[in-house]
């Protein structure tokens, strides 16, 4: 059962505050990662203290130096439908919350599962984000 | 390490490997870890040879993509359990 839509909020306020895109149905997801062009991130949220608390600032670190063309999110557990259809973008990886998909050119280049956010600090995860960026080929940041 | 739950071994909501005195090692979740054993959620199984790989080498994949959750919830005895270790600190 989804939680609290209070209780999320602010969860993804964190994200949506940073110019994430919020996918909230099927047909958002498509339209998000049907454009098949280009560099997408995306951020599959989640309420889960252990990992998606170091998850969410994670991605406000790298964001602030990289930019992909394209960053958008799901959040697992609430937005059910948007969810399951993130997933069936990359179909042979198992499912798991918090996670980060890097799609280049429409084919996922670069996963980040839960266990890999689980026990390590933002500055961390930020640091996987920014490799996964420069690997593919995402723009530095605007200035300002 | 994980978020501290009252009441909870420190590495609940950690994934974990539990490697077993057998054939088997499990990844899951970890919920707890307490007298009766380790408890995993969301688990999943490999044996030995199985598919044609070793224990390590499914933990290796495991480690690039997690696993599928094929058990809800999985309690592993103290007897058979021979280590446990965040699946984070593989590869």
């Amino acid at each position: 059962m989804p939680y609290s839509p209070l209780l999320v909020k602010p969860m993804r306020e964190e994200l949506s505050s940073l110019g994430v895109e919020e996918l909230l149905t099927a047909e958002d997801v498509d339209r998000f990662l049907g454009n098949d062009s280009g560099t997408a991130l995306l951020i599959v949220n989640s309420v889960c203290g252990c990992a998606a608390g170091m998850a969410r600032p994670g991605v406000r670190l790298a964001l602030a130096e990289q930019q992909p063309d394209r960053v958008g999110t799901v959040f697992a557990g609430q937005d059910l439908e948007a969810t399951a259809r993130a997933r069936a973008y990359f179909p042979e990886v198992p499912p798991s919350s918090p996670s980060m998909a890097l799609f280049k050119d429409g084919e996922l280049v670069w996963f980040l599962p839960r266990h890999r956010i689980e026990g390590r600090s933002a500055e961390q995860v930020a640091e996987d984000l920014k490799a996964a960026f420069t690997e593919n080929a995402a723009a530095p940041a605007a200035a300002g | 390490m994980g978020t501290f739950h009252q009441g909870k071994h420190a590495l609940h909501g950690i994934t974990v490997v539990v490697d077993t005195t057998g054939a088997e090692v499990w990844v899951g979740r970890c919920d707890d870890i307490t007298e009766q054993g380790v408890i995993l959620l969301d688990a999943d199984v490999h044996r030995d040879g199985d598919d044609g790989h070793s224990k390590g080498e499914w933990v290796e994949r495991a480690a690039r993509f997690g696993v599928w959750p094929r058990h809800r919830r999985q309690v592993l005895t103290g007897d058979v359990v021979t280590s446990v270790r965040p699946l984070g600190e593989v590869g």
